[in-house]
């Protein structure tokens, strides 16, 4: 065991876990931001998806000791209001059915359009292709991501 | 439809809400006698109650300030029924939606009938009754502004959440009138809308958890903590037809933050205080197993349906007219066999539920699609009556027929009474994906007898399949529309547990059965959709044997389809088609294949469904569209195999669900008929795989014959569907 300390969503947060403890479960059973999914734990599924310094990242793999300094966004920190125009873009499109992979996918999709404000089709497929719906919403989250799109500063 | 002949009396309960005031309406969902019996001293003497002795049910609660709550009873995991079922309330409410607040409600036995989710039932089941309960709220409330104003009820109407006197210019809010509303004698009948005035039903509503989804709260069973609660994994057999010989938990036990090891049945539980160091014990636990059942292969599941297919002993299940004369006399005969594998459910959510068993009774929480069948598996192993156990619904995770099972809630809570203390079990995704509860591996063979006409004058089909049950739907067309006819199932008991998979049976039935018509029609030299049409007029002109489903309605979706694709006048995309009747409801869909340069693409795919009046457009739009992706990505990719009794496939790594750039295009239309609503769950998903075999052949010339399409040699470097 041994003592993290962790920025998530602009605070910091200590842990004491053992070193390789993956990112998830620290978030999930020690600091209770349970908004990340469980899905695979294997980096397959995309429904444990944060960012680590603003870079999408599945935190089931991420052991807690390879975290070290860099800024963690989980999907209770993407906004402080919940209005992140990805978030509202959701909302507008009603993405989702069972909407236990939808924080992942937001999080997969609010990644890509920090970095790219206007993606094309091809685009968007390549950055969510690690992100499974077993429901079968991907049309709605490929509008979503197009609505959210035009709703970025 | 819309006067009701007699509301009875005790299908309501109004009562004042003691402390805020407004109007708090009960209606029953129960219909048991027993119940009505309890009901009537309880209406004796009903206003001076306290709400918890009351034998009703969940209540419509209308606040002074507006504010109307629903309860919402029934699991929700995906099919929005925790907004759809709050709609109908509303509509004949006329509630304003953005004063309505959705509450999920526990289990409760004695108020709510048919508390579960399965079947595509939910709202076949309580379309009657919910709209009866907005109803009878409305009329309550209009009653109320009707004393108030000294005028007849007959004169008000109500818009959003109001009641108007129009020829007054009077009005007042929902809210206003609740109190009073509460005093007004419970209505013996009541007047329901009619279909074209509805304003709400058939409109895009968002679904209510919205918010809570796309922010993180906790909301599924995964998420539920409890100061004090343990987290435990469990070791199950490593494969089917196994059992413990040994167990060494001694090097588990000495891993940190690890407060047990417990042995139950075939199990090996880990109770630690997080669930990283339980996995980690985990990996250090020993134990052996030994052969207790039969240990099978996929290997010997193909050989032994090519027995069973060949097999004396078969279940008829249906059989009209002469089958040896009509195939000795026909001018062609055509025999064809498909086959699927074992699926797993792998919904996105895996296996959990929280369980604390006390002294003085049990506490349950967690995602399950039937719960009142957990809480009764988990009052017979424990020896605890049902009515000291509680149980919370939790939102699903997803489903797809899984969490019918109540397994393990019910090892949740064994585990639980062991340690004494309270206790959440989780699954991992290993262990649902090896653990079990599959869609069964089937194989079937179909046959055909055409006339020198073509026309189909017999059809056999022999369903085989593994702990499948029937592997038949044989009232389904084509029966009613063959005249010779005979269709049989062969079940295999294997130690491999199955249990329903979205669209039971059908989901590769319809694949079979659609792809097979395609190819008779073809020997008959005759379309498609005009092939399948001619069977329907057949079967309306001269039945044989009984038709249990809808001709008119099927014509109808087969009809909205071709239109919707342009069938037939395309000539840059080669179109397939298929039609489905299942849980009540008929979806029949077109699927578009191009071939440009070599490169074979999945374009789009149409369907036009049938499921009498749509609740909410948007839910159930994406519920068809779900539906058409959940089928395809099936059909085309995932594929559970056994080696040793034990599956391949363990993760999501080598076991295929289907991604974004996989899915085509997919548009949906449905049939506009009023007629009450007929379940929209499932009956989406079992058109897809013809449509898009059937389009693959006019874009090929190659048939598909077995699931997963993409491990099929007719497959080898084609690439359906990939859009990178």
């Amino acid at each position: 065991m041994a003592q993290y300390k962790l920025q998530i969503n602009g605070r910091s947060y200590e842990a004491d876990v053992e070193a390789d403890t993956p990112l998830l479960w620290v978030l999930r059973d020690n600091l209770g931001l349970v908004g990340t999914k469980y899905g695979c734990g294997i980096a397959q599924c995309g429904a444990c998806t944060v960012h680590l310094n603003g870079t999408a990242v599945r935190s089931c793999s991420l052991p807690v000791s390879a975290v070290g300094t860099k800024s963690v966004t989980t999907i209770e920190g993407l906004s402080s209001t919940g209005d992140h125009p990805v978030q509202r873009a959701w909302n507008e499109v009603d993405v989702a059915q069972c909407g236990y992979c939808q924080a992942g996918q937001i999080m997969s999709a609010s990644a890509l359009l920090a970095k790219n404000p206007h993606p094309t089709d091809e685009q968007i497929y390549t950055a969510m292709n690690g992100n499974i719906c077993r429901c079968g919403t991907y049309h709605r989250i490929r509008e979503a991501i197009q609505l959210a799109s035009t709703k970025m500063k | 439809m819309t006067i009701l002949p007699k509301t009875n009396r005790r299908d309501f309960l109004k009562l004042a809400a003691a402390a805020s005031g407004g109007l708090l309406l009960g209606f029953r969902w129960s219909s048991s006698a027993a119940a009505t019996e309890d009901i009537v001293q309880v209406l004796d003497d009903t206003t001076a109650l306290p709400l918890d002795t009351i034998d009703f049910n969940s209540y419509l609660s209308i606040a002074p300030d507006g504010i109307i709550t629903i309860f919402s009873p029934n699991p929700e995991l995906g099919q929005n029924i925790k907004t759809s079922f709050p709609m109908i309330v509303a509509e004949e409410l006329d509630a304003d939606w953005a004063k309505v607040k959705v509450l999920q409600a526990p289990l409760d036995a004695k108020k709510f009938d048919r508390q579960l989710t399965g079947g595509s039932g939910a709202i076949p089941h309580s379309w009657e009754r919910l709209r009866k309960a907005g109803a009878t709220a409305r009329q309550m409330l209009m009653e109320a502004a009707a004393k108030r104003w000294n005028v007849s009820a007959s004169e008000l109407s109500t818009d959003k959440g109001i009641v108007l006197h129009v020829a007054s210019g009077r009005k007042l809010g929902y809210g206003e009138l609740a109190t009073e509303a509460s005093r007004v004698p419970v209505p013996t009948e009541v007047k329901l809308k009619e279909v074209k005035d509805f304003k709400l039903i058939g409109t895009p509503i968002r679904n209510v958890d919205n918010a809570e989804m796309f922010t993180g709260k906790p909301l599924y069973g995964l998420d539920f903590h409890r100061e004090g609660m343990f987290i435990a994994m469990i070791q199950r057999p490593a494969a089917f037809g196994m059992k413990i010989k040994s167990v060494d938990a001694a090097a588990a036990k000495a891993m940190p933050g690890i407060v047990d090891v417990v042995t139950f049945k075939n199990n090996v539980a880990i109770v630690g205080k997080s669930t990283w160091q339980v996995n980690k014990a985990r990996k250090v636990l020993k134990v052996e197993y030994e052969a207790e059942g039969a240990i099978e292969s996929t290997a010997d599941h193909d050989k032994l349906f090519k027995e069973l297919l060949n097999s004396k002993d078969a279940a008829v299940k249906r059989k009209d007219g002469d089958v040896e004369t009509a195939f000795k006399s026909a001018a062609k005969v055509i025999t064809r066999e498909y086959q699927c594998p074992f699926l797993s459910h792998a919904p996105m959510e895996p296996m959990n539920f929280f369980a604390h068993v006390r002294e003085d009774g049990v506490e349950l929480v967690g995602p399950t699609q039937t719960p009142e069948m957990a809480r009764g598996e988990v009052s017979k192993l424990l020896n605890i009556p049902a009515d000291k156990i509680t149980l919370d619904l939790t939102r699903l995770g997803g489903g797809f027929g899984r969490r019918l099972k109540a397994d393990y809630v019910v090892e949740a809570a064994e585990l639980s009474s062991l340690i004494k203390a309270p206790v959440k079990v989780i699954w991992t995704r290993e262990d649902d994906m090896t653990g079990g509860s599959y869609r069964p591996a089937v194989r079937y063979r179909f046959e055909a007898a055409l006339d020198a006409k073509g026309m189909m004058i017999g059809y056999k089909l022999r369903g085989v399949g593994i702990n499948a049950g029937n592997t038949t739907r044989e009232d389904n067309f084509p029966s009613g529309a063959v005249d010779n006819l005979l269709i049989e199932t062969v079940d295999h008991q294997s130690p491999i547990t199955t249990g329903a998979w979205r669209a039971p049976i059908t989901n590769f039935l319809a694949f079979a059965e659609q792809a097979f018509l395609d190819e008779v029609a073809s020997a008959a030299n005759q379309d498609p959709i005009q092939f399948r049409l001619a069977l329907l007029d057949k079967a309306k002109q001269s039945p044989a044997g009984a038709v249990k489903y809808s001709i008119d309605r099927m014509k109808a979706v087969i009809e909205l389809a071709a239109e919707k694709s342009g069938w037939g006048k395309k000539k840059d995309v080669a179109q397939g088609f298929s039609v489905y009747f299942s849980h009540r409801s008929y979806v029949a869909q077109v699927a578009e294949i191009s071939v440009k340069q070599g490169k074979v693409t999945l374009q789009k795919i149409y369907a036009a469904a049938d499921c009498g009046v749509v609740v909410n457009l948007s839910g159930a739009y994406q519920q068809v569209r779900g539906g058409v992706v959940d089928g395809l990505g099936h059909a085309l990719y995932s594929n559970l195999t056994f080696k040793d009794g034990a599956t391949e496939q363990k993760n999501f790594n080598n076991y295929r669900l289907i991604r974004m750039k996989e899915v085509p295009d997919i548009d949906v239309y449905f049939v506009n008929n009023g007629i009450d609503p007929t379940g929209l769950g499932e009956p989406a998903l079992p058109p897809t795989g013809g449509a898009v075999a059937n389009a693959l052949f006019k874009a090929t010339g190659k048939r598909l014959y077995n699931q997963p399409f993409t491990k099929q040699e007719e497959l080898k470097g084609v690439s359906l569907g990939e859009r990178l």
